[in-house]
């Protein structure tokens, strides 16, 4: 039984050390995505308003790498994040999009208002194309290579300092 | 001014800690010394000016003084009185407050009324006592000063998050205190037995009241938070294994197991050096548990005010204190014999196996609660849910069941498996025939078929200790015992029942359509906007009528505060006697159509009755324990009074 105790002793020190290490460390909020590397699931989504085609996967493995936008008319960080989809859009980027749970009319607007930097939007009532590439919330942002393979995920809103960050790696997505 | 009296009796009292210290080692290295007689005054006066440094703050709470940063920054002029008093532990430096002077109020009343064990020992346990309060004095007048003043008062307070603003939330940081503060008087008891080598039956007794009463409010503060997150969170589940249940699970297994052991140790004198393991290591996972909570070193969907600073300071607090007594315990404990020997097949044996099992179930959360923690330091990210706990918790849980069920009827030291013969065999033809039953009738999943059939057979054999004893005249402990054995019954019964049984229905349903849900037929009779004082909401008007029966109506709400803005689920619950109707409102879906969701839970309930059961057993214990030291004493008193007056 003598070493039991010192055993427990050990294991006492080793998780001391264990939290000391992680205290010290920067803490790492950001979550990496699981589905890089992943091909998007087949799907074929409605358009979300009249001007604009719907949205499949087959139009996302056309060849061309692309940015794929989720997003909602009734989501704030959408609208904030609008001027720099007209950024990327101005560098080149071709813009697809998601809308979720949205009405035709409320998209309408909201495009109507913030700008459109997208040449297709689906509709997607019920998440579940959302939710079958990994996104769980609106805004994010996808980078799909030309065979449809997810490169790059990005959660939130796109700040300022993403634009290039998007970009390089649409620029990777594409050799 | 209350202010600065508050903070000089936090001074003064954290002195009197050092004082107690100082003197409680310098009284143990040579025990004629006269400073030991300052050990049992020095925690009294501290407890009164803890007291007196809490009272403080409630005042400049009550009052709403915003020259107080602490009152400025959690507290708002126009909050109902009874979340002005809660405020006052509502954040981290008000509840570090309540945390000292609890624990310096259990030290004053071991100082005052405490005569049993050798005073040697007493010495010491006030002495580790005080060290442990001395870490927390430095944290609250380091780094926590809840006292702080503002050089610019505001115009007006912070206010209170409205989702604390309930009244069992404002409950509920009090209720886990009382239980870690009693678990930390068990750590102190286990220090001072260890420092003096004195582990007896006496010692066992004297820690188990503490023991009992820190678990009593850990099973109340556990079952409450459950419910709460059931209700609260609109997600249907009552356990989610996140961290910070873990934290708050993993102090109460290591207190069941201890409370059995020390139940050893006080009848049998058996079972010492594990007893006094268990004393350390069930403070050591409160403290754990607070660390994990407050440094934000795991991610959890508890977000409290995380402060790497703090983290520091607690975990420093923790090596000090469990490591020391870790330390303490593998130089000592072999010179502590492990007292009298038992058969396997014996009480003792039974309450072994317990203990194996209750610490194996330990090892397992607190593997899998700190395994993300350990991969992250080699850049893996994983989470563990309960895809683990479950099955790898119940390969123990399920087997401790069967001793639970077995073990009461055993005797002391040495038993026949003759003489227990014919209730096992009763006990075993119920759990086949519930088995069977099931199995037939159901076909459900192997974990919830097994917490079934165990749940009856528990509960069969819970009520066995009863037979040929004198109702009137069986000891309240025995009567505790019954009925949180019972207790474990009827909460196990509502895990699987629900597990097993509950059926989900999620619609986007038209107003004027009826669901089925089970046995429910539900109809959604209307959508209409609601509001409060700081939110408004969504409301669904919803007629469930059950097997046919006169509908009623149930309304859930999808909620939008806006100080600060976050959208709730508030779901409406329709509780029968065997089980619940839960509905929560979605969003609005294409066509006027609404989004619902539906479950119908089969004595869901049960899990919650069964968890206050639990304690009521506890208490029931814990009052025949108290009455009996009280009868004691008078005894003692007397035959002294009887000696004086015949010398």
């Amino acid at each position: 039984m003598t070493w039991f105790r010192w055993i427990m002793l050990g294991l006492a020190i080793g998780l001391f050390g264990l939290f000391a290490y992680q205290l010290s460390q920067p803490k790492d909020e950001f979550i990496h995505s699981a589905m890089i590397g992943e091909t998007i699931p087949p799907f074929d989504l409605p358009p979300a308003v009249a001007d604009r085609p719907g949205l499949s996967s087959a139009d996302l493995a056309d060849g061309q790498p692309k940015l794929l936008n989720v997003f909602a008319s009734w989501c704030v960080p959408c609208a904030a994040e609008a001027p720099n989809l007209a950024r990327l859009e101005a560098a080149g980027a071709d813009i697809v999009a998601v809308a979720i749970r949205d009405r035709p009319e409320d998209v309408a607007r909201f495009l109507a208002t913030y700008g459109n930097p997208f040449t297709r939007i689906g509709k997607d009532d019920i998440s579940a194309v959302q939710l079958s590439i990994g996104s769980s919330g609106v805004p994010e942002t996808f980078v799909i290579d030309g065979d449809g393979v997810i490169r790059y995920q990005h959660m939130g809103d796109i700040r300022d300092e993403h634009v290039p960050v998007l970009l390089a790696e649409l620029r990777e997505a594409g050799e | 001014m209350i202010a600065e009296l508050g903070l000089a009796a936090l001074w003064l009292a954290a002195a009197l800690a050092g004082l107690q210290l100082l003197a409680g080692v310098v009284g143990l290295r040579d025990s004629g010394a006269r400073i030991a007689a300052l050990v049992r005054p020095a925690a009294v006066v501290q407890a009164l000016l803890c007291a007196l440094a809490f009272g403080a703050l409630l005042l400049l709470f009550i009052r709403t003084d915003l020259s107080v940063a602490l009152v400025a920054r959690n507290s708002h002029s126009a909050k109902p009185f009874i979340f002005k008093l809660a405020g006052t532990w509502g954040n981290h430096e008000g509840s570090m407050l309540l945390w000292v002077s609890v624990m310096a109020l259990a030290g004053g009343l071991i100082g005052l009324l405490e005569r049993r064990l050798p005073e040697r020992t007493m010495i010491a346990t006030l002495a580790a006592q005080a060290f442990v309060g001395l870490g927390f004095y430095a944290f609250l007048l380091f780094s926590s000063n809840p006292f702080e003043r503002l050089a610019q008062p505001p115009a007006e307070g912070m206010g209170l998050n409205p989702l604390l603003q309930d009244i069992g939330l404002a409950m509920h940081p009090p209720t886990l205190y009382m239980g870690y503060v009693g678990l930390s008087v068990a750590f102190s008891f286990a220090v001072g037995a260890l420092l003096t080598r004195q582990v007896t039956p006496d010692f066992a007794k004297v820690m188990r009241p503490w023991v009992l009463g820190a678990w009593i409010f850990l099973t109340l503060g556990i079952t409450a938070g459950s419910y709460w997150a059931y209700y609260e969170l609109g997600w249907g589940g009552w356990w989610f294994w996140d961290p910070v249940e873990n934290a708050s699970l993993m102090p109460w297994l290591a207190a069941t197991a201890l409370l059995h052991s020390a139940s050893v140790l006080a009848s049998r004198d058996a079972l010492r050096a594990w007893t006094i393991m268990l004393g350390v290591i069930a403070f050591s996972m409160s403290m754990l548990g607070t660390f994990l909570v407050r440094s934000g070193i795991l991610t959890s969907v508890h977000a409290f005010a995380v402060d790497p600073e703090r983290g520091t300071f607690i975990l420093a607090l923790l090596a000090l204190n469990v490591g020391g007594a870790l330390l303490l315990f593998a130089m000592r404990a072999n010179t502590i014999s492990e007292g009298q020997r038992f058969s396997v097949l014996s009480r003792e044996g039974a309450l072994v196996v317990n203990n194996v099992a209750l610490s194996a179930i330990l090892g397992i959360v607190l593997l899998g609660t700190l395994y993300p923690l350990l991969t992250e330091a080699f850049d893996v990210k994983v989470s563990v849910g309960p895809p683990y706990f479950n099955p790898v918790g119940a390969i123990f849980f399920l087997p401790m069941l069967v001793v639970l069920a077995i073990g009461p009827l055993l005797r002391w030291r040495r038993d026949s498996f003759e003489r227990i013969q014919s209730p096992v065999v009763a006990i075993a033809v119920v759990a086949l025939a519930v088995l069977a039953g099931v199995y037939f009738i159901a076909g459900i999943a192997l974990l919830p078929l097994l917490g079934l059939t165990l749940a009856a057979a528990v509960a069969v054999a819970s009520f066995l200790p009863l037979r040929g004893r004198s109702l009137r005249r069986l000891p309240s402990p025995v009567w505790g015992m019954v009925v949180a054995h019972f207790g474990v019954a009827v909460a196990l019964f509502g895990m699987a029942s629900d597990t097993a049984f509950q059926q989900e229905r999620l619609v986007a349903a038209e107003v004027g359509d009826t669901i089925e849900d089970g046995p429910w037929a539900i109809t959604l009779v209307s959508v209409e906007p609601a509001a409060g004082p700081n939110w408004t909401a969504l409301e669904a008007t919803l007629a469930a009528s059950y097997k046919g029966g006169t509908p009623s109506i149930i309304r859930p709400q999808a909620r939008s505060f806006w100080t600060p803005p976050q959208e709730t689920s508030e779901v409406a619950l329709l509780t029968r006697w065997n089980g619940q109707l839960y509905a929560a409102l979605g969003g609005e879906a294409e066509g006027d159509r609404w989004q619902l969701r539906l479950w119908w839970k089969p004595f869901v309930t049960w899990i919650w009755y069964g968890g206050v059961l639990i304690a009521l057993g506890g208490l029931l214990a814990l009052i025949g324990r108290l009455a009996g030291d009280l009868k004691r004493r008078n005894a003692r008193a007397q035959i002294a009074l009887r000696r004086e007056t015949t010398a």
